[in-house]
């Protein structure tokens, strides 16, 4: 689970994107003179050209309002590309994304309502021709993908059935395994941006008057309230959830760029989330989540390293060094089929798993760059 | 310098190297291409020794201690290159490599929060901790042979407190500037560059100099209210420097010729206890008043001390030089507040740093003298501790600790 603000971000599987602060004079990339203007007021939303070709475009916003103004690039599906949010009266920025062929929306949202008035923007063309090796990865990432989610929700029914049953001893040795595929993939899942609040909400990211439904609540009633009473409901709807999952996951919109972004923001799950023992607070499951979090982004750099060891062979030589590392440092940790609970591993320890989630993470930061160049 | 380092260097990047700077020398190139002229606040990066030790006290300081996580020499070899092309490029005001110009796909190599910030006489100084030499009786990086006696472990001093998270490290570095944002942009920029080779083990920020290197200069005070450093050696006193700050291939360590030995400890003063004191008890404790600073028995504050006149277990006294041989160590501490403890004090005191030719002879002396007598330690206790060999300058060319690794 990541935190909500960042979902909208992360659905931008189009492509890779950056957001770029208007206030920045330095050379900002892709904000030259061939960004498109959009000018936003409180009711109205212009942008300056109607059309453009395939690949990198910048869009240039001026909030000329009375209100905080949002802008969003809506995919022809009607997906975030991307989104620029806290545009002030009087101020402007700038987003830049890689975008196929396609019509778009370009929506400016006075008030950060999500709604708003927005103009088609249509895209043609190619974009830049790209390496049918990319092209390989992204299909096999595809598969690699499709089953996960397949292994997810087969272990969910699973879980599901024992929590119906009030089986709380094997509802417990099942919660962490039915995790591991969606683990693996998700920066894919959570790139349909309403399915991961249901399944993977941790209680500290609700908001008032929110349901709190999926696997944390669940992993609440057998580790803390230990009854699962009244849970029925609950695992039911998990599967469910997984189900829309598994029908929508066929038309996640997967690139080589997408892939590597999300290896990286695997890592960076890891990095605030499992090393510090937030993510299962009540079952001290993380170090399974690590290890399917570690394994999704092993997976995508493996698709993509023939690619990169072409253009960086010391990036590739890094990453794989690295990743045996942190693969070998995590088996220290197995216990049975899973892993020692996470509230035995001392500080010494954390401290050791974080310094090494440092050294894997950093080098992975530049593997999307060097895909997409 | 190999194809493989320069590649390394920027390969991850997407910086692009002039033609002229490409061929075979690489990152060096490139350290020299980013040189400032010295009249823009610019400490000069290159030399026989390292700069932040003679160099005019700045006024803030963000002090990292780093473990080093590999066991690849080379690996670590590689890093302290890159940290001396980043060094050169930090001190002279730049970033290191592209902040905001890069790739659109990828993070930024320089992390930006000093970009149109002056140099602001930024220094960054190295020194390598005993347990990069060895470590559990073990050889590492087949250095355990290089390290110098006079990089002797610290014995334990009585009243000692020390937090093993806030001591020892295998690598230091001292970034000094006059804005404590070009500080703490270097030591985290060279933390990233570190990852996967140095994890980092603790810091410290300081952000008041206690001592002055520069005699003409107001002397500081000190969290205590006091002036602190006042017959501290000059960083143009070069009789002095070389007698008891640089070491000296005469010493028996080749390598460290031009380098010196720095000491840290961070002191932790007991505010509250302190604030509390009387005036009297207060000047008695340093033997100096609190308004001018002079020592007792003398007008001035840097008047020659009569220590005759002074109290026998004052700060002063016991610390001075002439009570202990003629012994003169470089002081360039800072003090610290981070916050409160647990108990709603002031966690604050004074975070020393001396640097000096041979420990043994010149710090483990003077605080053993110290912690077993100064009247001083009713309101201090030493929680923090280090010592590390700091190599002689990187030339240019070169880089961070080369004639050690040579």
């Amino acid at each position: 689970m990541r935190p909500a603000h960042l979902i909208a971000a992360a659905g931008a599987v189009v492509a890779s994107l950056s957001l770029l602060s208007a206030c920045g004079k330095d050379d900002a990339a892709g904000g030259g003179s061939g960004a498109i203007s959009v000018t936003a007021t409180d009711s109205s939303c212009e942008v300056g050209t109607k059309s453009g070709t395939a690949g990198a475009t910048t869009f240039k916003v001026t909030n000329k309002g009375s209100q905080v103004n949002e802008l969003e690039i809506l995919a022809p599906d009607g997906k975030i590309v991307s989104e620029r949010e806290n545009i002030g009266p009087g101020t402007g920025a700038e987003i830049t994304v890689t975008l196929a062929a396609g019509t778009y929306k370009v929506m400016c949202s006075a008030g950060m309502t999500g709604k708003g008035p927005s103009q088609s923007f249509t895209v043609t063309g190619e974009g830049k021709a790209t390496d049918p090796r990319l092209d390989a990865a992204v299909a096999s990432y595809r598969t690699y993908v499709g089953e996960q989610v397949d292994d997810t929700l087969a272990k969910a029914k699973k879980f599901a059935a024992s929590v119906s049953k009030g089986d709380i001893a094997g509802a417990k040795a099942e919660f962490a395994p039915s995790r591991v595929g969606w683990e693996r993939i998700e920066p894919v899942a959570e790139s349909f941006g309403d399915i991961d609040p249901k399944v993977d909400n941790r209680e500290a990211d609700l908001k008032q008057g929110d349901k709190w439904t999926g696997w944390h609540q669940i992993e609440k009633a057998l580790w803390k309230t230990k009854s699962l009473k009244g849970e029925g409901p609950y695992a039911d709807q998990l599967v469910k959830d997984l189900e829309t999952l598994k029908t929508r996951v066929g038309t996640a919109s997967i690139t080589a760029t997408s892939m590597a972004n999300g290896a990286k923001e695997l890592l960076d799950e890891v990095a605030t989330g499992k090393v510090t023992g937030e993510e299962d607070t009540f079952s001290h499951t993380d170090l399974s989540d690590f290890k399917g979090n570690v394994d999704g982004a092993q997976k995508a750099f493996e698709l993509l390293k023939p690619v990169v060891q072409e253009r960086d062979a010391d990036l590739a030589s890094d990453l794989t060094d690295e990743f045996a590392k942190v693969q070998k440092l995590l088996a220290k940790y197995e216990k049975g089929d899973g892993y020692v609970s996470y509230d035995t591993v001392g500080k010494d320890q954390r401290k050791e798993l974080s310094d090494e989630v440092n050294a894997l993470a950093e080098p992975l930061s530049k593997l999307a760059g060097v895909v997409a160049k | 310098m190999t194809e493989v380092s320069r590649r390394r260097l920027f390969a991850y990047s997407g910086v692009s190297l002039a033609a002229g700077a490409a061929a075979g020398a690489g990152l060096v190139s490139v350290a020299q291409a980013v040189e400032q002229p010295a009249d823009d606040g610019a400490v000069p990066f290159f030399g026989a020794h390292q700069s932040g030790i003679a160099t005019p006290v700045q006024d803030r300081l963000h002090f990292a201690a780093f473990d080093v996580v590999t066991d690849d020499r080379d690996r670590l070899i590689r890093m302290l290159k890159e940290w001396t092309a980043a060094g050169a490029a930090l001190t002279g005001g730049r970033p290191y490599g592209s902040a905001a110009g890069g790739l659109p796909e990828s993070p930024p190599d320089d992390t930006g929060e000093a970009l149109g910030l002056p140099p602001a006489r930024l220094t960054l100084t190295v020194g390598f901790g005993p347990t990069l030499f060895e470590k559990d009786g073990k050889d590492r990086f087949g250095l355990k042979a290089r390290r110098p006696a006079a990089l002797a472990d610290l014995p334990h001093f009585p009243g000692d407190a020390l937090d093993p998270d806030r001591s020892g490290g295998d690598i230091c570095v001292q970034a000094c500037a006059d804005d404590p944002q070009v500080a703490v942009h270097a030591i985290r920029n060279l933390a990233r560059i570190g990852f996967g080779v140095v994890a980092v083990r603790w810091s410290q920020l300081g952000f008041g100099k206690t001592s002055s290197t520069t005699p003409d200069q107001q002397t500081p005070r000190n969290m205590f209210g006091f002036k602190d450093g006042t017959r501290n050696i000059s960083g143009d006193d070069d009789k002095a420097l070389d007698q008891h700050v640089w070491a000296s291939a005469k010493d028996g360590v080749p390598w460290m010729a031009g380098g010196s030995y720095v000491v840290v400890r961070r002191i932790r003063m007991h505010i509250e206890t302190w604030d509390r004191t009387s005036l009297k008890e207060q000047q008695d404790t340093f033997g100096r008043t609190k308004g001018e600073g002079n020592p007792y028995g003398a007008e001035h504050e840097h008047d020659p001390v009569p220590l005759a006149k002074l109290p026998a277990d004052s700060h002063v006294r016991l610390a001075h030089p002439d009570s202990n041989g003629g012994v003169r160590i470089l002081r360039r501490g800072y003090s610290f507040t981070d916050g409160s403890d647990g108990l709603g004090r002031l966690d604050a005191g004074l975070f020393f740093i001396a640097y000096q030719r041979d420990p043994r002879k010149q710090f483990v002396a003077l605080q053993n003298r110290l912690a077993g007598n100064d009247h001083m330690n009713q309101y201090v206790q030493h929680v923090g501790s280090g010592v590390f060999a700091c190599p002689p300058g990187p030339r240019k060319g070169g880089y961070w600790g080369e004639t050690l690794f040579a």
